[in-house]
């Protein structure tokens, strides 16, 4: 099948007076046309930075991209000139944001900033931007009279359906959602979930799906990749992932949610926090927190092992010789 | 055992208090333009003291015969190696006179403000305190006095009380209060209902000592920044006074002053033009530039 | 919106009444009796009895401002001391030529304080940035006269491109003698103008839905003009309006300076003479209009920003 994006050797890094953030660390992951890859990460993992570095929206200074290549259809975004960019961005690659509340222009009427998407990248006139910009907001579940409204008459949920409206106005082919129900009430969270993934396979659209939620992914994914303080340290297959898990950190994961099946008093966090990205240890990242960790993850950085069916595991468990030696 | 308590918790409260100005302080001297700006104004302040002792001392002779005393043979002489700002219209030594103008700009704006922070703060604290409709009448007042320009207020008190030092000082803080007013008052209502005054109240503290030992310190840092840009105002506000005529009057060698006799001769020197406004200039840059980096440090979260 | 604007409307009588009073009252305070600037110093204490009590002087402050109020809805700010005419006319003819030249002012100041302010943010920290941030320090702190003495020294005096002083007839002469006045009287309010500017669209530069927007594929030059300035736009607007009060009350040096005819300088002028309705009347004038352009920008604000219109909805 054919790679919609490929992400290659990606390192981003936040330079700021207090110190040097290595936000992602090497990052390399790769999405089938017309397939979901779920990114799973804490908080800090790197998520954010790593669809902004997509989308080209890394704001420099602080921010420099140091390294990687980012491919959609073969081209890499990176090298692509701002014009070009501008074409991508909207029309063939989309972003739902985090945070609804602050992701709308507080001072521009919903309808008008879902039809500039529209504008700008079809040829169309400004009543008929406007008009599919209603159409839009009937397809996200709004009514389309409504447009002229501002972005404080409408509830959190309604503020994310109107952003989806504005990331498929376009009809793109990739959609990046970063943790785009977080900010939701619970309530909430599943209606807008739904309405976004009915739409993405009506449309056809391939989906990055950013979120710490193991749970949201299951539902929704068919591959998981597992970020860690700026690096991928699983990859594979949704069942794959689920069912035979092979990093310590993606067990540790698995730990700290309750199961239906099993029967547990208490549920196994992982311990300790995720290192300070601006103050990273040498060799894995992880070693800290692993119980496995022998003297080789303190000092060399894992090598990415396949252990079958295109399943990838970062560490060094699972193909070095010296952690193997050590006994 | 609960006395020992309380001294840790006393010992701790000051500690924090004096880390964050020592905190300010440290970044405040950090900021280059601000300690430059900083070290005029000292400057300023101790040739303005200066001039007073000297005077005192003296009893007015150098005042007497170099800086009031005209002479017409020199007069509008450029600067030269005597009088390195050259003589102004009566062949007075500009150098000089700026310098003994210093105190008007100097102690005016400064007790100017200090006078509108003293009724400014006393009225904000209590509107703030008290709330309702103590803090109305109060607070409608203020932005009464607020809808008219400041130098427009200034004028009409010049207007009723006449010219002269003492009534630009008190037209000049007048026209301040309102600015101090609500300043203060906004810090009272944000630290009206924290725990530490709560606190205080609750082990039977009076309003007044609530108000003056535990919101007033807390007040300070947005105080002096205020304060230091009010001078700033003031200083301007004496020396536009006194150019209009409305002020301080000749022949005292006032700044403003200066520059309103030099406006008649300015087709014939520009040198007696020049040199007084430079100096109001640089004052008030000097407070704008201290104020923005008080501002800065002892608040970062305000800074862009 | 007409019930926004009908609100504020509403909201301004207190404000009138209360400027109107405190400038009424503070001038009512001036030592000196008028009845004997009149009359002379030699004039016999029963005529100036009789004009006192012909003048209303003699009674309580309040009633004579009640008075006074009563004659200014009529439009009758009383009579000059000085010439014995009526003051209301004088300053109405006085008025449009210190509006020509606030408006001036204010116009140089959006015209040169916002796109500077706007540049300076989205470059910021280059030279750029660091020169307009030098010349907004220096605009603020520099006061007005000296500053038209300078342009005068410069402009007129040493290059002779521009009059000195009075207001030019026709459109030519008076476009030409507005330039030096103008200038300096709109240098701080561009300097303010463009220091808020800065420092707001700084503010926005970094909210998420300008990210939003950018990943739209929206130029960088619509994002500056219909994202970012336009939110922006509240504490500029706010800063613009309380720069043309001081425009206004700022004339009074200016229009010395030049010898612009204007009000600011009459009332300077009605001070030193001791005119005293002459100085009410024109204070209470500025006053009155100030009060209408904070009005105006409030209104504006509703304009701008949607939610503060249904802030005042509720």
């Amino acid at each position: 099948m054919e790679k919609q994006l490929a992400v290659k050797d990606l390192r981003v890094r936040y330079e700021t007076a207090d110190g040097v953030v290595e936000a992602l660390n090497g990052v390399s992951l790769s999405l089938e046309k017309g397939k979901s890859l779920g990114l799973v990460g804490e908080t800090g993992a790197g998520k954010t930075t790593l669809a902004k570095s997509i989308m080209r929206l890394i704001h420099t200074p602080p921010g420099n991209i140091l390294a990687g290549e980012i491919l959609f259809e073969g081209q890499n975004l990176l090298a692509l000139p701002i014009e070009k960019m501008r074409e991508v961005r909207g029309n063939e690659i989309s972003m739902v944001f985090q945070d609804p509340m602050t992701a709308l222009n507080p001072v521009m009427p919903v309808g008008q900033q879902i039809a500039e998407v529209i504008a700008v990248h079809e040829k169309v006139s400004k009543v008929e931007a406007m008009e599919k910009a209603g159409e839009m907001l009937e397809m996200v579940g709004l009514e389309a009279r409504r447009a002229g409204e501002y972005p404080h008459q409408f509830s959190g949920g309604m503020k994310q359906r109107v952003v989806i409206a504005i990331a498929l106005a376009c009809n793109p082919k990739l959609l990046i959602a970063d943790e785009p129900t977080t900010a939701l009430d619970v309530t909430i969270q599943a209606q807008v979930l739904d309405m976004m993934l009915n739409l993405r396979k009506q449309l056809g659209t391939s989906l990055l799906l950013i979120t710490h939620d193991l749970g949201v992914v299951a539902q929704n994914c068919d591959e998981v990749a597992i970020i860690y303080a700026g690096e991928i340290v699983e990859h594979g297959e949704l069942r794959e992932i689920f069912h035979d898990f092979r990093h310590p950190y993606t067990e540790g994961l698995f730990g700290s949610i309750p199961s239906l099946t099993q029967k547990a008093d208490r549920l196994n966090p992982i311990k300790g926090l995720m290192p300070d990205p601006s103050d990273l240890p040498a060799g894995c990242k992880f070693h800290p927190r692993c119980k496995y960790a022998k003297a080789v993850c303190g000092n060399a950085i894992p090598g990415t092992y396949d252990v079958g069916g295109g399943h990838t595991v970062q560490c060094h468990r699972y193909g070095s010789k010296e952690y193997e030696s050590e006994g | 055992m609960r006395k020992r308590k309380v001294q840790q918790l006393e010992a701790m409260a000051a500690a924090g208090g004096r880390s964050l100005w020592q905190e300010a302080l440290r970044r405040f001297r950090r900021n280059r333009m601000a300690m430059i700006s900083a070290g005029f104004l000292v400057l300023l302040v101790v040739f303005a003291a200066a001039t007073i002792i000297i005077d005192a001392v003296t009893g007015n002779a150098i005042y007497d015969a170099k800086v009031i005393s005209q002479d017409l043979t020199h007069r509008l002489q450029p600067p030269s190696k005597d009088h390195i700002l050259g003589l102004d219209e009566f062949g007075r030594d500009i150098a000089l006179r700026i310098w003994w103008g210093a105190r008007y700009s100097v102690f005016m704006g400064a007790s100017s403000v200090l006078a509108a922070i003293v009724m400014g703060s006393i009225l904000g604290a209590i509107a703030g305190y008290y709330g309702g409709v103590v803090d109305n009448v109060i607070m409608r007042f203020m932005d009464i006095m607020l809808s008219l320009p400041y130098i427009l207020l200034a004028i009409a008190i010049v207007a009723a009380l006449g010219p002269g030092l003492i009534n630009v000082l008190i037209a000049i803080s007048i026209s301040y209060v309102p600015e101090f007013a609500r300043v203060v008052r906004a810090s009272v209502l944000s630290m009206r209902d924290q725990e530490f005054v709560e606190a205080a109240r609750a082990v039977g503290a009076s309003d007044r000592k609530v108000i003056f030992s535990q919101i007033f310190p807390n007040t300070m840092a947005p105080l002096i920044v205020q304060a230091t840009m009010a001078v700033a105002g003031a200083i301007s506000s004496i020396a536009a006074l006194s150019f209009l005529g409305l002020g301080i009057q000749p022949p005292l060698p006032e700044w403003g002053a200066m520059l309103s006799n030099a406006r008649t001769y300015i087709r014939d020197a520009w040198h007696i033009t020049v040199f007084p406004g430079l100096m109001i200039l640089l004052t008030i840059l000097s407070l704008n530039i201290m104020g923005d980096g008080l501002r800065d440090a002892l608040d970062p979260k305000l800074k862009n | 919106m007409y019930k926004y604007v009908l609100k504020r409307l509403l909201m301004m009588i207190p404000v009138l009444l209360g400027v109107t009073f405190l400038v009424y009252f503070i001038l009512a305070l001036s030592p000196g009796d008028p009845v004997r600037m009149i009359l002379g110093e030699q004039a016999s204490e029963e005529s100036v009895q009789m004009l006192r009590e012909e003048l209303g002087l003699n009674d309580p402050i309040p009633v004579r401002y009640v008075r006074y109020l009563g004659g200014l809805l009529q439009g009758d700010l009383g009579t000059s001391y000085k010439n014995q005419l009526p003051v209301a006319p004088q300053v109405l003819e006085r008025f449009p030529n210190t509006l020509i030249l606030a408006m001036s002012g204010m116009l140089v100041a959006l015209l040169v304080g916002t796109p500077l302010g706007i540049l300076s943010a989205k470059k910021q920290y280059t030279l750029l940035d660091n020169a307009t941030t030098v010349l907004g320090l220096v605009g603020v702190a520099m006061p007005t006269f000296w500053l038209g003495l300078l342009l005068v020294l410069l402009f007129s005096l040493h290059l002779g491109w521009f009059p000195s002083s009075g207001m030019g007839e026709g459109i030519g002469p008076l476009l030409k003698s507005l330039v030096l006045p103008a200038a300096t009287l709109g240098t701080s309010c561009t300097a303010s103008v463009m220091r808020m500017t800065r420092s707001s669209m700084l503010e926005v530069l970094r909210q998420d839905y300008i990210d939003t927007a950018r990943a739209k594929g929206l130029k960088e030059g619509y994002i500056t003009l219909h994202h970012m300035l336009k939110n922006a736009l509240v504490p500029i607007v706010t800063v613009a309006g309380l720069q043309f009060g001081m425009l206004l009350g700022g004339s009074a040096l200016t229009e010395t300076i030049f010898s612009w005819p204007g009000l600011g300088r009459f009332m300077v002028d009605s001070i030193k003479s001791k005119d005293m309705p002459m100085v009410l009347g024109s204070a209470v004038f500025l006053a009155v209009v100030y009060s209408v352009v904070n009005l105006l920008v409030d209104i504006l604000y509703a304009y701008i920003d949607p939610r503060i219109k249904s802030q005042y909805k509720k």
